[in-house]
C-alpha cells in the first residue's frame, strides 16, 4: 500500500515535470508563429503572447493528460456495470482550484496592464480626456522614461475611404498611398474615416486601432525594424474590404526625408485602386453573378501613387 | 403541492390517439406538449444548422486559394454574414431550447411548461425567422452584406434603394428571433421557480436545469438591450433617424455597446446548457457522483452574473478609452474562474470512474477537451495588449468555432446520442455514432486549429482574397471544414434509420439517474402519472438511496 503511494506520487511527479518541460518549450516556440518585430510595441507584446502560451500549453497538457490516464487506465471492464466510488466532493481541494485561477487571472492581468502602460498607444483623444478616473497619465510619465517611447517626433494623417488608404505628411504637405515611417523614431498618427468604421493594423507592428468617422483618433508607436510591411484594414468596411491594403516602408530617418523632398517634387496623380479596377470590371460584365453594391471612392489624388 | 392526477389531465393509458408522441404528423401541428415542441425545435434547428454549413461550405471554398475567384465579392459578404447568423440565431439558440424544452420538466417533475401555449409560439417563430432570412436571397440586392455585427455604418449603406432590402429583412428577423427568445426566457424562469416536485430543493435540481436557469436569466437582462439596437438600427435604416448614423451626427460606438451588451453573454446563453449537459453525462459514463455538485450548481449563475459586465472586451480597439480596457480585462479574466471550477469538477467525475466510452461520452470528452483551448485562448484574447494584435484576424475565428463547434456542437451530438433512446424510444447505431464522433472530431480540428496560426500571423476574418503566403494552413482549414460536411452525412443517416427501426430502448438504457429516465421511452403526455416526490440530491451514483419516494427507482442498487 505504501509502496503504490509512493509510485503515485513518482508518478505524478513525473508528469507534471514533463508537462512543465514541454509548456516551456511550446512557450519559446510561439515566438515563431508571429511575423517579424517591427515595432517596440511587438516586442512587449511577443513576450506576452509566449507567456500566455506556457501558461495555457501547461494548463492544457495538465487536465489532457488526466483526462486520456482516466480514458486509458480507468474503463469499466466488459458486462461489469457497477458504480465507481461515491465520492462527492472535497472541499479543500474545490477551495485550492478556485484559488489557483484568480491569482491566475491577477497574475495574467497585472502583467498584461503593464505592457499596456509601457505601450502608451493612446486611442480617441476627446474620450480619453473626458472620463478617466483611472490616471492614465502615469502611462505617458512612464513612457517617457523609456528610450524608445519617448514624445512623438513625426506626425502624419491617415484617412481611410470605401476603399483606399491616403497618407498626408503636414511637414511638408504632400500626400502617398503608402506610409514611409522613419525607424527609431515616436509616430504619432490621426486616425479618420471619410465614411464607414475602419480598422487601421499592421500585423508586424502588432497594432490595430479602429478608425470612427466624425471622431478624432490619435495612435502612436515606434517603428524599429527597416523593411516593407503590409497595413491592412481590419474593421469589415463593405463589399471591397479585403482589397484594403497599403505598403508601410519602414527607413532609416535620413532616406525619409530623402523620400519627402522627392515626392514635394511630384504631381499629384490619381493612385491605383484595386476596388475600383473590380469594381470597373465587374459593372461591364454582360452576366451579374454578384449583388449590387456600393460604388468606391474615386482614386485619391496623390503626390507618391505608389 | 398535489400527488392525485388534477381533473381533466390525460393519463398515459387513457390519451387520445392523435396525441400519441408516435405519431409523426405531430411534429408538424400546434402541439403544446414540451417534448413535441422540444424535437420540433431540434428537427428545425438542425435543418438550419445544414444551410449554414453550406454557406460555410462555400466560404471554405472560396479561401481554397488566395484571390478572390469561387464567387463574387457580394456573395462571399452575404455568406458569412448568413452564415453567422443561421448558425447563432437558427441552430445553436433553437436547438439548445430544444433540449431545455425537452428535458427541463421531465427533470424537475412537472408535467409540462408553466406556459405551454406561449412555448409553441415561441416555437413557431423560429421558422418564420428562417423564411425571412432565407427569403432575402430572393429579393434585388440580396441578403444582408454586414456580417452579423451588422454595425452601422456599414449596415446603413443601401446600394439598391428599394425599402425592402437584405438589411431590412435580417433586422426583423433579429427582432422576431428576440421576441421569441425572451418568451421563451419567461417561461422557463417561471417553470424551474414554480413547478418543481415537492421536495426537489434548487440544490437537489439537476445540474443542466441550473445551467439552463442561469442561461434564462440572461436573456431576460440582455435581449431587451440587443432588440433595442437592432429597432434604432432599423429606424436609422428605413425612415432616416440619426441614432447611429455618423453622417448625420449619430455615433456607431453606441451601436456596438447595445449590440456586445447582449451579444456576448449570449455566447454563455449557449454554453451553459452545454455545461449542464456534460454535468448530466460525465457522472453517468463515468459511474460516479458529480464532483462538488453545489459548487458547480452556484458556478453557473456566477457566470450569468459576471457576463453582464464583459461587453467592452470586444471593443477594446473600437472607441474606447484605456482605463475602461482594463476594467474589462479583468472582469473578462474573472469568467474563468467559474468556469475552471467546472472543468476540474467534471475532471474529478471522470477520474477513478469506470468509463464506458459510448458514443455520447466520446463527445462529451472531445467538446471537453476543445473546450480547455478554447478558454485558454480565451483568456489570451481577454489581454488587451494581445487582443490588439490578434482582434478581428483569424484567432478570434479559431478561437470562436473552438467554442461554437468545437464544445457547443459537439455537447449537443453528445446529447442527442444520449437522449435519443429516451425521446424515440429507440437505439440509435453504436459503430455509426463512433464513425460520426471520429469525423467530427478530426474535422473540428484539422478546420479551426490552422486560424489560429493564421490568427498571430495577422491574417483578417471576413476577407474572401488574402496575401499567398497564407495559403497553406487557409486549404488545411478548408479540408477539414468539407471533412465536417462530412462528417454529419452518417449522424443523419444513423438518426434516420435508427428513429424508423431501430432497436426498442428500455426505460433507462444507461442506467442513469435522474428524472427523465424514471419515464417510459419515449415518455408519456404530461409525464408523470404521479408527481414524484423528491428525497436525495441528484447523481448518486454508488450510493443505495432512492431518488424519489414514490416512483420505481431505476438505480442499479
Amino acid at each position: 500500500m505504501n509502496i503504490q503511494k509512493i509510485l503515485n506520487i513518482l508518478t505524478l511527479l513525473t508528469g507534471a515535470i514533463a508537462v512543465t518541460v514541454i509548456s516551456l518549450w511550446i512557450g519559446k516556440q510561439s515566438y515563431s508563429w508571429l511575423p517579424p518585430q517591427a515595432a517596440a510595441e511587438s516586442v512587449l507584446i511577443d513576450d506576452l503572447i509566449s507567456f500566455l502560451v506556457t501558461l495555457g500549453a501547461f494548463i492544457f497538457l495538465g487536465v489532457t493528460s488526466t483526462l486520456m490516464y482516466s480514458v486509458i487506465f480507468h474503463r469499466a471492464v466488459k458486462d461489469d456495470f457497477t458504480d465507481g466510488p461515491s465520492i462527492e466532493g472535497n472541499i479543500t481541494l474545490e477551495v485550492v482550484w478556485t484559488a489557483i485561477p484568480i491569482l491566475l487571472v491577477l497574475w495574467i492581468a497585472g502583467y498584461s496592464y503593464q505592457v499596456y502602460e509601457k505601450m502608451g498607444i493612446q486611442g480617441p483623444s476627446e474620450i480619453v480626456h473626458l472620463h478617466n478616473p483611472l490616471g492614465m497619465e502615469s502611462a505617458y510619465a512612464e513612457a517617457k522614461d523609456a528610450p524608445a517611447l519617448a514624445e512623438p517626433v513625426e506626425k502624419i494623417d491617415v484617412l481611410a475611404k470605401q476603399w483606399a488608404w491616403v497618407f498626408h505628411y503636414p511637414e511638408r504637405d504632400v500626400t502617398s498611398t503608402e506610409l514611409h515611417l522613419p525607424s527609431d523614431r515616436r509616430i504619432r498618427l490621426a486616425l479618420r474615416s471619410q465614411d464607414v468604421l475602419h480598422g487601421f493594423y499592421i500585423p508586424a507592428f502588432r497594432l490595430k486601432q479602429d478608425i470612427i468617422p466624425n471622431h478624432a483618433i490619435d495612435f502612436e508607436f515606434t517603428p524599429i525594424r527597416p523593411g516593407k510591411y503590409s497595413l491592412t484594414d481590419s474593421q469589415y468596411s463593405g463589399t471591397y474590404f479585403a482589397t484594403m491594403q497599403a505598403n508601410v516602408i519602414v527607413e532609416s530617418p535620413e532616406d525619409y526625408q530623402q523620400w519627402l523632398a522627392k515626392i514635394a517634387t511630384q504631381k499629384p496623380s490619381p493612385a491605383k485602386n484595386q476596388a475600383a479596377a473590380e469594381y470597373a470590371q465587374t459593372s461591364h460584365q454582360s452576366v451579374q453573378t454578384g449583388w449590387v453594391t456600393v460604388p468606391p471612392a474615386a482614386p485619391p489624388l496623390v503626390n507618391s501613387p505608389g | 403541492m398535489t400527488n392525485v392526477p388534477i381533473e381533466g389531465m390525460l393519463l398515459p393509458n387513457e390519451k387520445p390517439n392523435h396525441e400519441s408522441p408516435g405519431n409523426w404528423k405531430e411534429y408538424f401541428s400546434f402541439s403544446t406538449d414540451h417534448k413535441v415542441i422540444g424535437i420540433q425545435y431540434l428537427v428545425t434547428s438542425f435543418f438550419f444548422f445544414l444551410v449554414g454549413g453550406i454557406f460555410a461550405m462555400v466560404m471554405r471554398g472560396e479561401l481554397m486559394t488566395p484571390e478572390s475567384d469561387l464567387v463574387d465579392r457580394t456573395v462571399y459578404n452575404g455568406m458569412f454574414t448568413m452564415h453567422g447568423t443561421v448558425m447563432l440565431f437558427l441552430w445553436t439558440f433553437p436547438s439548445l431550447v430544444g433540449f431545455a424544452n425537452y428535458l427541463v420538466p421531465l427533470m424537475i417533475g412537472a408535467r409540462d411548461m408553466a406556459f405551454p401555449r406561449l412555448n409553441a409560439v415561441a416555437f413557431w417563430m423560429v421558422p418564420v425567422v428562417g423564411i425571412i432570412m432565407m427569403g432575402s436571397f430572393f429579393i434585388p440586392g440580396g441578403p444582408a452584406q454586414a456580417g452579423w455585427w451588422s454595425y452601422p455604418p456599414v449596415s446603413l449603406q443601401n446600394p439598391t434603394g428599394n425599402l425592402i432590402n437584405g438589411q431590412v429583412l435580417w433586422l426583423l428577423a433579429v427582432a422576431i428571433s428576440g421576441v421569441s427568445s425572451i418568451m421563451g426566457a419567461v417561461n422557463f424562469v417561471t417553470t424551474i421557480v414554480k413547478m418543481r416536485a415537492p421536495g426537489m430543493g434548487f440544490f437537489r435540481m439537476p445540474l443542466f436545469v441550473w445551467a439552463v436557469f442561469s442561461a434564462q436569466i440572461i436573456q431576460l437582462f440582455g435581449l431587451p438591450a440587443l432588440t433595442a439596437g437592432a429597432v434604432m438600427l432599423l429606424l436609422d435604416l428605413t425612415v432616416g433617424t440619426a441614432f447611429f448614423d455618423p453622417a448625420k451626427g449619430g455615433n456607431p460606438v453606441m451601436f456596438e455597446h447595445y449590440f456586445w451588451f447582449y451579444s456576448h453573454p449570449a455566447v454563455y446563453v449557449i454554453i451553459l446548457p452545454i455545461f449542464g449537459i456534460f454535468s448530466e453525462i460525465f457522472p453517468v459514463y463515468s459511474r460516479k457522483p458529480l464532483f462538488g455538485y453545489k459548487v458547480v450548481a452556484v458556478s453557473s449563475i456566477l457566470i450569468a452574473i459576471v457576463s453582464g459586465i464583459v461587453w467592452v472586451h470586444h471593443m477594446y480597439v473600437s472607441g474606447t478609452p484605456g482605463w475602461m480596457r482594463l476594467i474589462f480585462m479583468l472582469t473578462t479574466m474573472f469568467v474563468s474562474v467559474p468556469t475552471g471550477i467546472k472543468v476540474f469538477a467534471w475532471v474529478a467525475t471522470i477520474w477513478g470512474g469506470k468509463l464506458r466510452l459510448n458514443t455520447p461520452m466520446l463527445f462529451a470528452l472531445g467538446g471537453l477537451i476543445m473546450f480547455v483551448f478554447a478558454g485558454i485562448t480565451g483568456i489570451m484574447l481577454s489581454s488587451v495588449p494581445v487582443d490588439v494584435h490578434v482582434n478581428n484576424t483569424y484567432f478570434v475565428v479559431g478561437h470562436f468555432h473552438y467554442v461554437l463547434y468545437g464544445t457547443v456542437t459537439m455537447g449537443l451530438y453528445a446529447a442527442i446520442y444520449h437522449w435519443f433512446p429516451k425521446m424515440t424510444g429507440r437505439m440509435y447505431s453504436e459503430s455509426w455514432g463512433k464513425i460520426h464522433f471520429w469525423l467530427a472530431f478530426i474535422g473540428t480540428n484539422l478546420n479551426f486549429l490552422p486560424m489560429h496560426p493564421l490568427g498571430l500571423q495577422g491574417m483578417l476574418r471576413r476577407v474572401a482574397s488574402y496575401a499567398p503566403e497564407y495559403q497553406f494552413w487557409n486549404v488545411i482549414a478548408s479540408l477539414g471544414g468539407f471533412l465536417l460536411g462530412i462528417s454529419t452525412l452518417p449522424f443523419i443517416f444513423n438518426m434516420v434509420i435508427s428513429w424508423m427501426q431501430g432497436e426498442k430502448a428500455p426505460d433507462n438504457p444507461w442506467r442513469a439517474i435522474g428524472l427523465e429516465w424514471m419515464v417510459s421511452s419515449p415518455p408519456p403526455v404530461e409525464n408523470f402519472e404521479e408527481i414524484p416526490i423528491i428525497i436525495s440530491e441528484p447523481y448518486g451514483y454508488g450510493k443505495s438511496e432512492p431518488l424519489t419516494a414514490n416512483l420505481s427507482n431505476h438505480n442499479p442498487d
